[in-house]
């Protein structure tokens, strides 16, 4: 093996060796969301002509677990590595910048795609979802996923405590995802906060994400494509940046 | 020949601290080379450097002809660090553990050698067991064979012993010896200056930062031309013999040529003492290692 398929490796088995935890809860949290959000507003909301709410929602839900658990992947495991000091075997060993990013940034992507692919298939019970534009759906899943697996990096590189961390997760990822447009249509939404969502990324990860299922979406998908696009290129390029520089992991 | 480590005009300088101070230092190939100094003397910062976990702020570093910094791939590859920590992946088995380290230097197909790497640290009845599961002593044989994965040319093992029992020194000295006499450069830290003194063929001394002795151990033991003798006498001798109170009943006399002891002698004799016991104590690393730190 070479140096990033082990590392690919190494970063896959360790979420798989505590899947309770990194798969299935997160496919459990996500469905009883579902549960619910579908349970009070399914009668009262309807965000898209002749879609349910319930069907409107699953999408959003996919991609909100998609996107916090890549960013969970990465950041998780660099601080836990850093705490624990064993990232120093990876450290020593002749590893470019761009394998180890590569490797944390896929072992995460998957990570989130794993679990989309199993809120994805919970909510077959509920509502019966339609494809319209899977690759569409693909290379938004890929370029959403891999912002917050870069993020992720750049926040478990930042952090020296858990508590650093969390607060990265708690006031900026969370935050930017819940107020994307998972739960509505940011046309339901005042002028001054719809204008405000633009500002957001994770709105067009979620409304290009959506359209890739209803053919329905907010904005232009292609715009959408292209700010995410863009995102991803900037946000990558900026943790690269501080890998090759060793930003607080070589001193 | 090339050295296996060479370091010029090493300076490393973190927000108050000068860890490195301009050290300049040749380890060649084969050697058993000891570096010793007290805590904060940049034994790590200089390990550290070499292992690219640490940038140098001035000067520069080869591990067997290869900059860290510019050929890190080439001079990774050459060096096994065994860090002072004892760290350790709570994820993994010491047989994945080694097979994932393998895999991080591009190897693939390296359980003979892991194999033979357990064996030989006596880690093979625990290879299965996870990393979180083993003891102290265990995890630290972990590390020592997570250094030796990729056959490294040049060892370095910073402080490998502390706190570890007489069984696990004996087997890691052992394997160590015989990867040196293989051809294996060693580079070892410790505070058992013993360790060092049966071990080592050259020691380099830090303080500060600041290289303060490089030699032969045995030079550096010859620095040292104090001799000391302990006796137990069946009288006081008087003050003008020179003898010094020691602990106990023991008087103690410090001289540099033994026909001083003769001296002595005809004095005890002169004032009708006898000897009824008598130590001789050779200068061992300890005292060269107090008096040079002490000193520089």
């Amino acid at each position: 093996m070479t140096g990033f398929t082990t590392l690919l490796y190494k970063e896959l088995l360790r979420f798989w060796k505590v899947a309770f935890q990194t798969i299935l809860a997160p496919v459990v949290t996500a469905m009883l969301y579902l549960l619910i959000f579908s349970h009070v507003l399914e009668e009262r909301v309807q965000v898209y002509p002749g879609v349910s709410y319930t069907t409107f929602l699953v999408p959003g839900l996919i991609m909100m677990s998609m996107l916090q658990n890549a960013f969970a992947n990465s950041s998780s495991s660099l601080i836990q590595s850093k705490i624990t000091g064993n990232i120093v075997f990876v450290l020593v060993a002749p590893l470019s910048y761009l394998e180890f990013f590569s490797a944390y940034l896929l072992a995460a992507v998957i990570r989130g795609m794993v679990v989309g692919i199993g809120v994805g298939l919970v909510t077959v019970w509920f509502t019966d979802l339609p494809l319209m534009h899977p690759f569409w759906l693909l290379a938004f899943t890929m370029l959403s996923t891999g912002i917050l697996a870069a993020l992720g990096i750049v926040a478990g590189m930042w952090a020296e405590k858990f508590d650093q961390l969390a607060a990265f997760q708690n006031f900026l990822i969370m935050p930017l995802t819940f107020l994307s447009g998972v739960f509505y249509s940011i046309h339901s939404l005042p002028p001054f906060w719809q204008a405000t969502s633009h500002w957001n990324p994770v709105f067009y990860m979620i409304d290009g994400f959506r359209w890739g299922f209803f053919g329905h979406a907010d904005v232009a998908p292609a715009l959408s494509l292209l700010v995410v696009g863009v995102c991803f290129v900037a946000i990558s390029g900026f943790t690269l940046l501080l890998l090759k520089r060793g930003y607080k992991l070589r001193h | 020949m090339t050295a296996a480590i060479k370091v010029a005009g090493l300076v490393k300088q973190y927000r108050q601290a000068r860890a490195l101070d301009g050290v300049d230092l040749e380890i060649r190939q084969g050697e058993f080379f000891g570096l010793l100094g007290p805590n904060g003397a940049g034994k790590t910062t200089l390990i550290n450097i070499l292992a690219g976990l640490a940038r140098p702020t001035q000067g520069s570093a080869h591990v067997m002809g290869f900059d860290v910094a510019r050929d890190y791939a080439q001079s990774r590859r050459a060096l096994g660090v065994v860090p002072q920590e004892l760290v350790y992946d709570p994820f993994f088995t010491a047989r994945e553990v080694l097979r994932v380290q393998s895999g991080y230097f591009g190897i693939r197909d390296n359980d003979d050698w892991i194999e033979h790497v357990l064996h030989n640290l006596g880690l093979t009845p625990h290879a299965d067991k996870n990393m979180r599961a083993l003891s102290g002593g265990m995890k630290r044989r972990v590390l020592v064979a997570q250094a030796l994965v990729h056959k490294p040319p040049v060892i370095v093992l910073d402080e490998p012993t502390a706190g570890v029992d007489v069984d696990l020194r004996q087997t890691l000295w052992q394997f160590i010896r015989s990867l040196n006499e293989e051809g294996h450069t060693v580079v070892l830290t410790t505070h058992y200056l013993e360790e060092a003194e049966t071990l080592c063929e050259r020691i380099a001394m830090l303080k500060q930062g600041r290289l303060v002795a490089l030699d032969s151990t045995r030079n550096l033991l010859a620095r040292r031309h104090d001799h000391q003798a302990r006796f137990r006498l069946d009288g006081e001798p008087p003050a003008a013999l020179g003898l010094k109170r020691g602990q106990g009943i023991c008087w103690q006399y410090g001289f540099k040529e033994y026909v001083e002891l003769e001296n002595l002698m005809a004095g005890l004799r002169a004032e009708g003492i006898k000897v009824l016991e008598m130590q001789l104590i050779e200068p061992d690393l300890e005292d060269v290692f107090t008096e040079i730190i002490q000193n520089a």
